[in-house]
């Protein structure tokens, strides 16, 4: 190759690379520009806003609207709601869908495949359509406006993804495994918790965080099944920010903030575990 | 179709059952052919009350006179799809919904690729890639609330996007984006293509991942040039996983519910009004439970038609 033949490619090479940075830090910044003005909204005085021009960081800077939000008890309620509900709703999830998924991943039985197929099915849904019969379902069985209202039917929702990633994760871990158990005298259940369990925890790990991000996001339900403020999860709380007297943006911003943290950390922290599990939820599911 | 579906070539644990006499053998077999039910019995239990027993009675409102409100409901036939499927409003929030899902799902996938295959590049480094990967994944952890007031906050007519339009030259006085009935359905359309991209990319991502190098290798040693490569070698080895992330996209798309209210509440003029947002309207705004049992059930037929065509195109890979 000729001297100039190689130059001719070093340039194409860094012309392309220079092509997908700026692609990238376009794209990066119409993901990330939003998330940044929320952020700095929140440090805001209400009235700095919609300062004109714009300002990233202004004068009155503070954790005002942060201490706002943290000094109120009501606010405060929310969160405690939110954590309640989507913890229960994790560990009954998992509790749930590691039966179902033992059950499908280690045993033949007849209609095995057209329960999988409705439990499958049951993730298309709409929950608009489901509400109206919620409703009439909780008042009659007395769990409208309470914990158990709201933590059983978000399960309708983490359930099926749920037993699709155990199942799948399940499936992976050889038989020999619970078979030894097996001959050792012991049965399918205790093969479950003594052998199974202890080496699932990654993957159920993995389920256990989409279960929460599940529950902890969920809006339609949370409106419509309670009533006072006191049962009120985060998502509401926001909305609730926003009806009241005048627009307090900055508050509404640091309690979304607030609200988001739980479900940041936990994708920050098993990010990788997560995406991999997703993916091959999405894909297959 | 599905990954919980196992091998059937995995040996049954249920022959595994030997000794005793002949009665004692058939129940101990009859126990064990229970075992795998008695696993799902608590998944089975939830799913019927609160799957199969909603759907039930959302169908048997649907063909009832105003239930929940009325001690009484008499049968009613189908008046209630009647003066759904006759309601202008109903029918407003149906075209709504088609442009909502098909806009919406047709950037996610432009831009899910474009980003996919940004992050995919050999030309940078894990740990440069790794950021904007974290950066691009942003706008899907925040819960449909926050996007909500994010993007009421940023169109709002004294926001910062009217500032920089203006200060751009692109537009003269400042615009109600969510208030003018013009574009209010485009500003609720943009901002669920904000938040919702991010499920394409990772997807994608992975697919990318998955095509072998030997592909690219081959087209190159044919002289094809970078778009030849995309067209003839990425897109065939991505299309299965496109069209099952674009048919799941839009049964999702039509089911949001929460960043419409929260935006809009269905306004100005039913210029946003949903399938979804018209359903809890006639329920909980004008409590006529049954004609919101109506738009419910059509909700899920329509749904399930979607499904279908997606359950298929599934087999047939």
């Amino acid at each position: 190759m000729t001297g100039m033949a190689k130059t001719r490619i070093k340039t194409r090479h860094t012309l392309a690379k220079a092509g997908v940075i700026t692609g990238l830090v376009i794209g990066g910044l119409f993901a990330g520009l939003p998330i940044v003005w929320m952020l700095s909204t929140s440090f805001k005085s209400n009235g700095d806003v919609f300062q004109n021009p714009p300002n990233l960081i202004t004068d009155t800077f503070s954790l005002d609207a942060y201490l706002e939000i943290l000094g109120n008890g009501e606010q405060l309620r929310f969160f405690l709601n939110s954590y309640i509900v989507a913890f229960a709703v994790t560990i009954l999830t998992l509790l749930v869908a590691l039966l179902a998924g033992y059950a499908f991943s280690r045993f033949r039985f007849p209609f095995q495949r057209t329960i999988n197929a409705v439990i499958v099915s049951v993730q298309v849904v709409p929950p608009i359509t489901l509400v109206v019969p919620y409703f009439g379902l909780v008042v009659a069985l007395g769990l409208y406006n309470t914990y158990p209202g709201l933590i059983l039917t978000h399960m309708v929702f983490t359930l099926p993804y749920a037993i699709i990633m155990i199942t799948a994760y399940l499936n992976t871990l050889p038989r020999e495994l619970d078979e030894s158990v097996k001959i050792d005298g012991g049965t399918s259940w205790t093969a479950l918790w003594r052998v199974l369990v202890p080496i699932s925890v990654p993957g159920l790990i993995a389920v256990g965080v989409y279960t929460f991000m599940i529950s902890w996001n969920e809006y339609l339900f949370a409106l419509t099944l309670t009533r006072t403020n006191d049962m009120r999860t985060v998502p509401i709380g926001i909305q609730l920010l926003m009806g009241q007297h005048s627009y307090e943006w900055n508050q509404m911003m640091a309690m979304s903030i607030l609200g988001s943290i739980p479900v940041l950390l936990l994708f920050l922290l098993f990010q990788r575990r997560f995406i991999g599990g997703l993916t091959a939820g999405a894909v297959k599911a | 179709m599905t990954s919980a579906n196992v091998d059937p070539a995995a040996a049954p644990l249920t022959a595994a059952s030997a000794g005793g006499s002949a009665s004692g053998r058939r129940h101990a077999g009859l126990t064990r052919r229970l075992v795998p039910y008695g696993y799902l019995s608590p998944t089975m239990l939830l799913l019927t009350v609160l799957m199969v027993v909603p759907i039930v009675m959302v169908i048997g409102y649907s063909f009832r006179d105003n239930v929940i409100v009325n001690k009484n409901p008499v049968f009613a036939g189908l008046v209630n799809y009647a003066k759904v499927l006759t309601d202008a409003d109903f029918l407003a929030a149906l075209q709504n919904t088609a442009v909502f899902i098909s806009v919406s799902t047709a950037a996610h996938l432009v831009l899910g690729l474009t980003f996919a295959m940004m992050l995919n590049t050999k030309l940078l480094g894990g740990i440069t890639k790794a950021v904007f990967r974290i950066v691009y994944i942003l706008p899907w952890l925040f819960t449909i609330a926050v996007i909500a007031v994010i993007w009421r906050l940023l169109l709002d007519p004294a926001g910062v996007v009217n500032y920089v339009l203006q200060t751009l030259g692109l537009i003269q006085d400042g615009v109600s984006w969510l208030g003018e009935p013009g574009t209010a359905l485009w500003a609720v359309t943009f901002a669920n293509i904000w938040s919702g991209y991010p499920f394409f990319m990772i997807s994608l991502l992975a697919a990318l991942q998955g095509i072998s190098a030997d592909l690219y290798e081959a087209a190159a040693v044919d002289g094809t040039n970078w778009l030849q490569r995309f067209v003839h070698v990425t897109l065939p080895q991505l299309r299965p996983v496109i069209i099952s992330m674009a048919v799941l996209d839009l049964i999702w798309t039509s089911q949001q519910f929460a960043l419409i209210w929260m935006m809009t509440g269905g306004g100005p003029l039913n210029s946003t009004e949903m399938l979804s947002t018209y359903t809890y309207k006639q329920a909980f705004s004008e409590y006529e439970f049954a004609t919101a049992s109506a738009a419910a059930v059509i909700v899920l037929l329509l749904t399930a038609a979607l499904a279908f065509f997606y359950v298929r195109q599934q087999r047939e890979q």
